[in-house]
C-alpha cells in the first residue's frame, strides 16, 4: 500500500516569524495552530492527531496538547533536529491513513532570537565536546572544507547561495531580511569570520517563529475550505550524529531520503516547479541539490552560477529567502513544507500575501520540501502537490 | 550468550588508557575493521567481538577549520577531522601551524595532551599537504 496522495494539507500559517518580544515559543506555537486551524476551517476540538518538535521542550506534543487543552489519539514528539516536521508529515500520513486519527495538526515554535540567542537542547557529543566545537557551525564549516576541496568549489562560488537567497527575500515582504539589500558575492567573502570558511552570511538567521499544518484524509481533502495540498512522496534517512561520524562529508543521507520520496510520487527533481531546500548554511543548499539529484555529486557549485537558483532563474530554490534570509527560528523545517505548500496554493489562486513581482512562482503545482536536522545528520524529504497531480 | 564486556565499559576503558598515556582503538575480530570511537559491538555487524589495539598514531587530515574567537576570550583555535591510517575518522586540534594554516591532506601524528581538562588526542604536523 503507497501513502501516495492519501493525506492532504489543507490549512497553514505562521506566526510572530522574525521577531516577537514578549511572547514564549509555546505561545508562538498555539497562536501558528489556531491560524492553521482557522485557514482549514477545523474546529480545535477536531483535532485528534498532534505532532510537534522544538528546542524549547523535551516533550512538545505533551505540552502542546495541554496548552490547547486537546487529548490527540496519536501523538508524535519525536525530535531528529529541523526535518522533524518533514518526518511528521509522513507520520501523519500514516496515522490517518491507518484511522488512528482523522484530523492531524503539526506544529513548532520558537522565540529564540528574544530569548538570548540560539537555542539547542542538544548533549555535548562525547568524542568530541573537548576540542570546543560551536556546533551546528563547526560541523557546517568542516563539510563546507572538505567539498571545497574534493570538487575545488571556491568560496565566491558558494557565496552566490546566500545572494540567491537574499535576492528571494527582498521579493518577499515577510522575510526578515526584506528591507536589508542586496547582497553581492563581495559582501558575503568579506563578512566576519565565524568558522572558516564560512562566514556570518554563510549563515542563517537566528530569529523568533511558529508554524503549524493541518493534515486530512484525501476523501475529506476534496471538500476542504482551501485547495488541498497532496502528500505524494516521503522518506527519512540518517546516519550519524558526531560530524566525526559523518561517512563521507560531502554526501548526506538526502540521497536515499531523496530518492525514496521521489519514487514514491513518481516524480522527479525536474518535475519539480519549486525546490525548498533547508538552507541552515551555504552549503547544505549545494549538497541538497546534489544529493536530491538536480545535478550531480560535485556540480552544484557551477550549477548555481550566474543566478540559477535567484529570481528569474531556472530553478526556484528557497524562494521565501530561506533559512539564510526570511527565517530562521532554530528549526527551520516546517517554514521549508509552509513555502513549499504556498506556492502551490498562490498558483491556484489563494491569496497568500503581496510579493513583488516573480515571488509567487506561476504555474508551481509540485515542490519538494527537503528538510535537516542536526549537523547534516538527519534528511527528510516530502514531495507536495496539487490536486492534478495526484 | 556472549559476553559483551566485563566492568568498565568502553568509553571508561578508553579514558583509562589515555590517563596511562596509550592511544588505543578498537578492532573487531571477525571483520578486521578498526573501529572509533569506543563501542560496545562491532557497528554494522553487531558482533560483540571489539578488541583493544594500538593504531601507529599517523593519521591524515580529512576536514578542517579554524574558529574565530576574539583574543580576550580563547582566541582562534583548530578543530580538525584526522582519518588515522588504520580507516576511523575523529575530531580533533592540529597543532605546530597556526590554526587556520591546517591543510586537508597534511600527515600529522597523534600525541596525548590535555583537552578540555582531562587527556585526550591531538596531532602534530609532520608533512605538508601534497
Amino acid at each position: 500500500m503507497s501513502l501516495r496522495g492519501k493525506a492532504a494539507c489543507v490549512g497553514l500559517a505562521t506566526a510572530g516569524t522574525g521577531e516577537a518580544p514578549g511572547r514564549s515559543a509555546m505561545e508562538l506555537m498555539a497562536e501558528a495552530v489556531g491560524r492553521a486551524l482557522d485557514d482549514a476551517g477545523i474546529d480545535l476540538g477536531e483535532v485528534d492527531g498532534l505532532f510537534a518538535a522544538t528546542s524549547f521542550h523535551s516533550m512538545a506534543a505533551m505540552s502542546l496538547a495541554e496548552h490547547l487543552g486537546i487529548r490527540p489519539a496519536f501523538s508524535d514528539g519525536s525530535n531528529i533536529g529541523g526535518s522533524s516536521f518533514m518526518a511528521q508529515a509522513l507520520m501523519a500520513a500514516m496515522a490517518l491513513e491507518a484511522g488512528l486519527c482523522n484530523v492531524a495538526v503539526i506544529a513548532y515554535g520558537s522565540n529564540q532570537r528574544t530569548a538570548g540567542g540560539f537555542k539547542s537542547i542538544s548533549e555535548p557529543m562525547p568524542f568530541e565536546a573537548a576540542y570546543g566545537p560551536r556546533n551546528p557551525i563547526t560541523a557546517y564549516a568542516l563539510a563546507t572544507s572538505r567539498y571545497m576541496h574534493e570538487f575545488g568549489a571556491t568560496r565566491a562560488q558558494i557565496a552566490e547561495v546566500a545572494v540567491a537567497a537574499r535576492a528571494w527575500a527582498l521579493l518577499n515582504p515577510e522575510a526578515f531580511m526584506h528591507e536589508a539589500g542586496a547582497l553581492s558575492v563581495e559582501d558575503v567573502l568579506g563578512a566576519r569570520a565565524i568558522s572558516d570558511p564560512l562566514g556570518k552570511l554563510d549563515c542563517c538567521l537566528v530569529t523568533d517563529g511558529g508554524a503549524a499544518i493541518v493534515m486530512v484524509r484525501a476523501d475529506r481533502a476534496k471538500d476542504a475550505a482551501r485547495p488541498p495540498v497532496y502528500l505524494l512522496g516521503a522518506a527519512v534517512e540518517h546516519h550519524h550524529r558526531m560530524i566525526s561520524a559523518m561517512p563521507d562529508l560531502t554526501v548526506t543521507a538526502a540521497a536515499a531520503s531523496g530518492a525514496r520520496a521521489f519514487a514514491m510520487a513518481g516524480y522527479g527533481p525536474g518535475d519539480m516547479h519549486t525546490a525548498q531546500l533547508y538552507d541552515a548554511f551555504t552549503i547544505n543548499t549545494l549538497l541538497f541539490l546534489e544529493d536530491l539529484g538536480f545535478c550531480g555529486k560535485g556540480e552544484a557549485a557551477g550549477f548555481i552560477a550566474d543566478g540559477r537558483i535567484a529570481p528569474g532563474g531556472a530553478l526556484k530554490v528557497n524562494t521565501n529567502g530561506g533559512g539564510l534570509s526570511c527565517v530562521h527560528p532554530g528549526m527551520y523545517g516546517l517554514f521549508v513544507t509552509i513555502e513549499a505548500l504556498r506556492q502551490i496554493r498562490a498558483s491556484l489562486g489563494v491569496d497568500e500575501g503581496f510579493r513583488q513581482p516573480g515571488g509567487w512562482v506561476e504555474g508551481a503545482r509540485l515542490s519538494v520540501a527537503h528538510g535537516n536536522g542536526g549537523v547534516l545528520s538527519s534528511q527528510a524529504t516530502c514531495i507536495w502537490g496539487a490536486a492534478e497531480t495526484v | 550468550m556472549s559476553v559483551y564486556f566485563e566492568g568498565p565499559g568502553p568509553e571508561a576503558r578508553y579514558r583509562a588508557y589515555l590517563a596511562e598515556g596509550r592511544f588505543m582503538i578498537q578492532r573487531s575480530a571477525s571483520s578486521g575493521a578498526y573501529v572509533f570511537y569506543p563501542r560496545t559491538l562491532a557497528p554494522g555487524t553487531g558482533m560483540p567481538d571489539l578488541e583493544w589495539v594500538e593504531p601507529s598514531g599517523m593519521g591524515t587530515v580529512y576536514a578542517t577549520t579554524c574558529t574565530r574567537q576574539r583574543p580576550e576570550k580563547r582566541g582562534d583555535y583548530n578543530i580538525s577531522l584526522v582519518a588515522l591510517d588504520e580507516g576511523p575518522r575523529l575530531m580533533t586540534r592540529v597543532d605546530g601551524v597556526a590554526p587556520d594554516a591546517v591543510r586537508i591532506g597534511m600527515r600529522v601524528k597523534a600525541r596525548i595532551a590535555e583537552v578540555g581538562g582531562e587527556p585526550n588526542v591531538v596531532f602534530d604536523v609532520v608533512e605538508a599537504a601534497s
